[in-house]
């Protein structure tokens, strides 16, 4: 009897079905109900619907600038905090980058409890009642926080592998601090940029956990839209899964994040 | 007589607490090609980028033409540096690369307005003003046509030619190039090596160019500074470097040389294995120096014509000549000659008095500054050592509570007391038993002295040297443990001295 060849790709099987079973079946599972309506009969009525349904429009806005303002906060904390650790002498540098990334392997739930109980002591005990009500800012101000590690760890990573010896160059050829920046320091860290905009950004469309308990619930993303339709419209709640794939498909694809060397050159965790 | 363009004055150099370099003066003339020699971190480095700006001074003072410029950023020097790994902008293009400067660059421009009057303004070089600059940047370096490359697609060759058109295109006042060819293979580095040189000439600028290749330094340069630790050994053209070396040091890192110890025996005659040679240096009568011979300075002759007479224990072809070893006693000579030999021939050889190079001994003695401890030992050099204090004072003893009896009767509690130590060059042993000696260290240096080496052995922490003549053969950085016999340490008090004074 010949014994079935052992070879390499024997080991992609438990990947491969994984891949069926749990990506491409799902996928084409939410595509059937996208575009089906409650007796099972292919229709266009919730593509239709959705786009001409203001609230619903505006809620992937919403989400959409929610997201961009995380990201763009976090990259604005994230990229002096990256470019002072990655070029510092320090010794003991990496004791002020673990104390950036420490609170990630704390639970997030409770991160996100603590954040909204700070926020009520400081509405009702210190005065600042603003706070109660400033439901978008506590939504924006909790996920910077929560996803503040995802943006330094890539940028540092980046510009800790920029060569030394190109800053001086540029300084040699006569740039100043200002232009070594610009010319040297920010193009070459731009693929840490990418990794870390593509790590913020589309969490912070979705991650409804934040949303909800920070924002009182008056906030309202495109992942808390998908979750409460999953109640009781599998139809529509598909449809908006299927939008918000094509906006995520899009984003990435403009961010660069498909170039195989581009995420090699950036920086994973 | 030259113009300096750049001037050294007492420049030192720490490292948090390292010294890197140590007192360095000398100056460059203008147009001229000068070579920083010496082995790995010997500061030749650190003196370019102190040149270049990327590091300061600790003291001292850096002229360029007359003017201060110690403290000056590198944007702000006139000069530009082809970097060991090239540190090209992996972002940019050949074309880009080689612009960055010039886009980097004002120029001071005269116009005239519709009333006749001049005014100044400053610019930024025109678009066609740059592309004009690194064309010619690009044909001096033989790489026409390369202006769109992404630099990841040239060879480790012409990224060196990219580098140097880069540094050149803003034509500075001095080039440095801090080891520009170590990764280039041995073909294509002989080959840049007569470039470079010709670049020189063509440019008409100052080059200061960094090696450890002693063979590269002797092509190119028109002056060379050898250094080592942190020290400038000899500074002088090529061939007075070769023939004259003005220690042992440069000596063995330039070139081969037989080095053995001699004594001066007369005026102008020189002992040295068991025979008495003529020469052309004076030293005093009796004194022991360092004769160094070149190798193709020994000829070979019939046994019975030469003064010395050995046997051939190892014949190596060299290409153009062959290296021939002798036993001659118990000294090994190294012989550079075109005539081959057969291993176990009787040769004579003799040495022309202008092939003898006799130098002042760098180390006669070990001396070190050091402390009696509680338990009558000294402690110097990072270690504790057992010795014999009481020659500190002549005719004393050790009672039983280890107090000191002076030969008056008179008690001494020697406890920190500080102390000269002395130790001869001969009276220190090494073992790889970390445990075995006083205190510990690295070989730093090996010198093969004909019929023993000469070794220095420096402490971790204080680095104090050992300098010793063994028999035995070490390799350089060994970790290895210093005795010291405790009859061979010799102390001095330190205050008597100084009333003395």
């Amino acid at each position: 009897m010949k014994l079935p060849r052992f070879s390499r790709k024997t080991l992609c099987i438990p990947y491969v079905v994984f891949l069926i079973f749990f990506v491409i079946v799902p996928m084409l599972v939410i595509l059937f109900y996208a575009f089906t309506d409650s007796e099972m009969r292919i229709s266009f009525t919730n593509f239709i619907q959705f786009f001409s349904d203001p609230t619903k429009l505006s809620t992937i806005v919403y989400s959409l600038v929610i997201a961009l303002v995380t990201t763009v906060v976090s990259l604005a904390i994230a990229y002096p905090v990256a470019y002072i650790l990655a070029r510092s002498t320090l010794k003991k540098k990496y004791v002020i980058l673990m104390l950036f990334v420490l609170p990630m392997w704390i639970n997030f739930v409770l991160r996100v409890n603590a954040i909204r109980e700070l926020f009520n002591l400081l509405s009702t005990l210190g005065g600042m009642d603003w706070l109660a009500n400033a439901n978008y800012f506590k939504t924006v101000f909790g996920m910077v926080y929560d996803f503040l590690p995802f943006m330094i760890l890539p940028l540092y990573t980046t510009m800790l592998k920029i060569d030394p010896s190109l800053y001086e160059a540029s300084a040699d050829l006569g740039a100043s601090g200002f232009a070594t920046f610009w010319r040297v320091t920010v193009p070459l860290s731009m693929p840490g940029v990418m990794s870390g905009v593509t790590m913020v950004f589309l969490p912070s469309m979705t991650n409804y956990v934040v949303s909800d308990m920070l924002g009182n619930a008056k906030v309202t993303i495109v992942g808390k839209f998908i979750y409460d339709y999953f109640g009781n419209d599998w139809h529509m709640g598909s449809m908006v899964a299927l939008v918000l794939l094509v906006v995520v498909f899009l984003s990435t694809w403009l961010t660069g994040g498909f170039q195989a060397e581009e995420t090699a050159r950036g920086a994973n965790l | 007589m030259a113009e300096h363009i750049i001037e050294l004055q007492n420049v030192t150099k720490y490292y948090d607490d390292n010294l890197v370099i140590d007192d360095v003066s000398f100056y460059v003339n203008k147009g001229e090609f000068i070579t920083f020699l010496g082995p790995s971190g010997c500061g030749k480095t650190t003196t370019l980028r102190m040149i270049a700006g990327f590091d300061l001074p600790t003291s001292g003072k850096i002229l360029l033409n007359g003017k201060d410029i110690s403290l000056l950023p590198p944007n702000k020097r006139p000069v530009n540096t082809v970097f060991q790994r090239y540190a090209l902008f992996p972002h940019f293009n050949v074309f880009e690369n080689i612009a960055y400067g010039l886009k980097c660059k004002k120029v001071v421009n005269t116009y005239e307005n519709e009333q006749g009057e001049r005014y100044q303004k400053k610019e930024k070089l025109s678009k066609k003003e740059i592309a004009e600059k690194v064309g010619r940047a690009l044909s001096i370096v033989d790489l026409e046509g390369f202006e769109k490359r992404s630099i990841s697609t040239l060879s480790g060759g012409q990224q060196q030619r990219v580098a140097i058109a880069r540094a050149i295109v803003n034509e500075p006042e001095i080039l440095l190039l801090d080891e520009p060819l170590g990764a280039l293979d041995l073909k294509m580095r002989k080959e840049m090596q007569i470039e470079l040189k010709e670049m020189h000439r063509r440019l008409g600028i100052t080059f200061i160019y960094v090696t450890h290749d002693q063979e590269e330094a002797l092509t190119m340069s028109d002056t060379i500074v050898v250094m080592a630790d942190g020290v400038v050994q000899q500074i002088g053209t090529p061939a007075k470097i070769y023939n004259e070396p003005s220690n042992t040091f440069v000596a063995d890192f330039i070139g081969e040389s037989n080095i053995m110890n001699g004594t001066v025996v007369g005026d102008k005659k020189v002992k040295f294995c068991g025979k008495t040679f003529d020469c052309l240096d004076e030293f005093g009568l009796n004194e022991p120096v360092d004769v160094v011979v070149r190798p193709e300075d020994i000829q070979m002759c019939a046994p019975e014509d030469g003064k010395l007479t050995g046997e051939v224990i190892s014949v190596v072809f060299k290409g153009i000549h062959y290296e021939i070893t002798a036993q001659v006693g118990k000294f090994e000579l190294v012989i550079n000659s075109t005539a081959s030999r057969n291993v176990g021939e009787k040769i004579g050889m003799n040495i022309a008095p202008d092939g003898i190079h006799l130098m002042k001994p760098k180390y006669t003695t070990n001396v070190f500054d050091g402390v009696i401890t509680k338990h009558n030992t000294v402690r110097f050099a990072d270690g504790e050592f057992a010795c014999d204090v009481t020659q500190l004072y002549p005719g004393s003893h050790i009672d039983d509570e280890e107090y000191l009896i002076t030969a008056a009767g008179e008690k001494i509690d020697l406890t920190d007391t500080e102390v000269k130590v002395e130790v001869g060059l001969h009276d220190i042993e090494i073992s790889d038993d970390a445990e075995a000696g006083g205190t510990t260290g690295h070989i730093i240096s090996i010198i093969y002295k004909g019929d023993h080496y000469r070794l220095i052995v420096r402490t971790d922490e204080s680095e104090e040297d050992f300098v010793f003549a063994t028999d035995d053969l070490w390799n350089e950085n060994d970790f290895v443990s210093v005795m010291i016999p405790k009859d061979k340490i010799k102390l001095s008090l330190k205050h008597v001295e100084e009333k003395k004074r």
